[in-house]
């Protein structure tokens, strides 16, 4: 531990007076590699980041045709009844698996109810992964051993538990970064913002990848801000941030990987705007004709992450039509798997109602434990 | 050693965090002014502004970012300045503080502690008086604990700071000043514990921080009258000591419940219930209660005239049927 000569006491007034954004505010446009059908984006629409490695293109080419296919496969089982949810990432890809693979294993991924698909990414058992949207009373996986947390449904909720957990690793000497997914009418909560703030004045190593879809549930962007733009909060705060073409996986993994290195090499929270869009209904469940247009749709759909990022690749010789079969068979044998393992109903052990209320089950929880276990028996 | 409530509060959180290295303090004003109430008084002093700290006035940041300390080694104690301004952290508390454990079916427990100065008394404007301890109790998966006496907050505290799971930690204002001879550390009941604070024979007062030395000035006053309370002193209500309790209520036949709360759908009514649910057939009447009213909490224009004092508790316990007539307030038809 340290001792309390190594840690200065906060001052009434910071040092010296930064510059009026201090370097904060993100670029005037999103960043982009690609354009719409995967050619080179127009001048220096990129910016200052350089393009990820072929390798890292490959890897993350591989995991989103994998990730869109799961995808599919569990809005198909919650058709069935297999699921009794399914928000859908179909559209989003280069931010989930970008935000992945971003990240070290030792790192944190604190994901919402729409981001299974970075979870399967991670490297998390699908069937694990889907628990919670099968009705389970737990997530599902083992967050300390995936460091990965509970998929969150509060929206922004779990923005202060990144700060936390990346503040404590900080003070433990550690160099792991927390990645935070988050909607863009989660922006309009106040643990986003108090979040912002906290990981700001701790100077805590997280990043805030904000998905904006374009919408949350049926209420549009328009509805949450008047901001230019969303990453345009992070400057009030004193968090640098940054916006990008949400669906160009070079520039998503470009832009994630450089603010995961900054917040791990002691530079303080990022906040990332992804420009993306959310394909499918909000959820199965949802009726999108109701406040959005067919037309809308298709023109985001020319837009495809990974159409995109396939023909970028291909262009450059690093993607052969064998190697994109292999990618699909792979996808497809996935999908297979998850499908025939989740043929069963999900099922409970009453018992696990009380086993996990406190670390010890109250003399009240026991009680109760005997009444639900009399009452099956009779 | 003559030492107040909130001296051993103090006492308790140096001691736990000279012990053990990953035990934090943080919120508002903790840091140099060691709080409002000066439960932190001097902890960053000594242990340094990176275990006792100021953290921006957010309150679900506060808790929130203690839910992820939590999470990755640390064992927090936070502190709400009061029970009104604790209400921003309640979406962090019912949604994340008490479900953690059992959304990740026991991977993560999260050994933290919320200190929350409640209840009034001490002329506090509006917004400084709350009771708010029902909301918490109601909650699964909080543990809910709120010391009476000078011993029992250093003790529950450092129970609370050790426990593994959260725990909310009520602290009465009008307590934090009384003062007994207690020799630190000292070592009390362990949480779930109830603790007969004086012996009776005719009736059981059952009551909980704020009201236990109202109950207890009741007690005297009343066996100055020839009439013998056992008085229960609570000290977690959650876990609930059902036992001691109805041992109590079994023993004498009759029971008046103390709180200084709004008595609708609070924690008293609770107890009342539980009281009758195990001990209807040792009663002789039924179980009374004496509560703050439902209103929000009068700041100290009108508070004298809401909190449950000695001569309210009195009156109920004459209400308890001692020669067989029904009790009149609650006969049909009488409102
Ligand atoms: C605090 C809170 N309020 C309301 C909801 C209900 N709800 C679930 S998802 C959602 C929309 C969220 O939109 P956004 O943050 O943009 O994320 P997206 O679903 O588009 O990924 C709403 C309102 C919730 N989960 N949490
Ligand atoms: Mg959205």
């Amino acid at each position: 531990m340290t001792t309390q000569a190594e840690h200065r006491m906060p001052t009434a007034t910071s040092a010296s007076a930064p510059p009026a954004d201090a370097g904060l505010l993100p670029s005037a446009e999103p960043v982009r590699f690609l354009d719409d059908d995967g050619g080179p984006a127009p001048g220096d629409a990129h910016g200052r980041y350089e393009r990820p490695s072929t390798e890292l293109l490959r890897r993350a080419y591989d995991a989103m045709v994998l990730g869109r296919r799961f995808d599919a496969q569990a809005t198909a089982l919650t058709k069935q009844g297999r699921l009794a949810v399914y928000p859908s990432s179909r559209g989003q890809e280069a931010g989930e698996i970008g935000a992945v693979l971003a990240l070290r294993e030792t790192d944190w991924l604190f994901p919402t109810y729409r981001d299974t698909m970075a979870l399967i990414a991670r490297g998390i058992d699908p069937v694990e992964a889907l628990t919670l949207l099968r009705g389970s009373w737990h997530c599902g996986y083992d967050p300390m051993a995936t460091r990965t947390a509970p998929q969150c449904t509060p929206l922004a909720t779990h923005a202060p538990h990144a700060v936390g957990v990346a503040h404590a690793a900080r003070r433990r000497g550690e160099d792991t970064v927390a990645l935070v997914l988050i909607g863009d009418g989660g922006t309009s909560e106040g643990d986003f913002h108090e979040a912002l703030n906290f990981a700001a004045v701790f100077h805590a190593p997280v990043v805030f990848l904000v998905q904006n879809n374009g919408y949350a549930i049926s209420v549009p962007l328009s509805r949450q801000t008047a901001a230019p733009s969303l990453a345009h909060k992070g400057v009030g705060y004193g968090v640098r941030s940054e916006r990008v073409d949400g669906n160009d996986p070079l520039a998503m993994l470009a832009v994630l990987t450089d603010a995961v290195e900054s917040a791990r090499a002691g530079g303080g929270p990022v906040l990332v705007e992804a420009h993306t869009y959310r394909v499918e209904p909000h959820t199965n469940a949802d009726d999108d004709a109701r406040y959005r247009d067919h037309d809308e749709v298709e023109a985001w759909k020319r837009r495809d992450p990974i159409a995109r990022l396939e023909a970028h690749l291909r262009s450059r010789g690093e993607l052969s039509d064998d190697d994109v079969a292999a990618a699909r068979s792979a996808a497809e044998e996935f999908a297979t798997q998850v499908r025939e393992r989740l043929s069963e109903e999900a099922t409970g052990d009453p018992a696990d109602l009380f086993a996990h209320v406190y670390a010890e089950p109250t003399p009240q929880l026991r009680e109760q434990a005997g009444w639900l276990a009399e009452e099956l028996a009779r | 050693m003559t030492v107040t409530l909130g001296k051993a509060l103090n006492a308790a959180l140096r001691d736990a965090m000279r012990e053990d290295d990953t035990v934090l303090m943080f919120g508002e004003d903790v840091g140099a002014l060691g709080g409002v109430f000066r439960v932190t008084d001097g902890l960053a002093a000594e242990f340094g502004d990176d275990r006792c700290f100021d953290t921006p006035l957010a309150e679900s940041g506060i808790v929130g970012m203690a839910v992820g300390m939590a999470m990755n080694g640390f064992r927090p104690v936070v502190e709400m300045q009061f029970d009104a301004f604790a209400y921003p952290a309640f979406e962090q508390i019912a949604s994340h503080v008490a479900k953690m454990r059992n959304r990740t079916r026991g991977a993560v427990g999260l050994p933290m502690v919320i200190r929350v100065p409640y209840a009034g008394g001490i002329g506090g404007v509006e917004h400084h008086s709350d009771s708010s301890e029902a909301y918490y109790a109601h909650t699964p998966g909080l543990k809910v604990v709120t010391p009476a006496t000078v011993a029992d907050a250093y003790s529950l505290l450092r129970e609370a700071v050790a426990d593994p799971d959260p725990v909310v930690f009520m602290e009465a204002k009008k307590l934090y000043w009384a003062k007994d001879e207690v020799a630190l550390p000292v070592t009390t009941e362990p949480f779930g514990t109830a603790v007969v604070r004086r012996e009776g024979s005719d009736a059981t007062l059952v009551a909980y921080g704020p009201a236990v030395p109202v109950a207890l000035e009741a007690a005297s006053a009343a066996a100055a009258e020839g009439r013998s309370l056992e008085v229960v002193d609570l000290r977690t209500l959650v876990p609930f000591d059902d036992e001691t309790v109805a041992a109590s209520v079994r023993k004498t036949g009759r029971c008046v419940v103390v709180a200084e709360a709004a008595g609708f759908a609070g924690v008293s009514a609770e107890i009342v219930a539980r009281v009758q649910e195990r001990c209807f057939h040792s009663l002789w009447a039924p179980v009374l209660r004496v509560t703050g009213w439902d209103v929000p909490y009068p700041p100290p224009v009108l508070e004298k005239y809401h909190l449950p004092g000695v001569d309210r508790v009195l009156d109920t316990v004459d209400r308890l049927q001692w020669d067989d007539a029904p009790d009149p307030r609650f006969l049909a038809g009488s409102r």
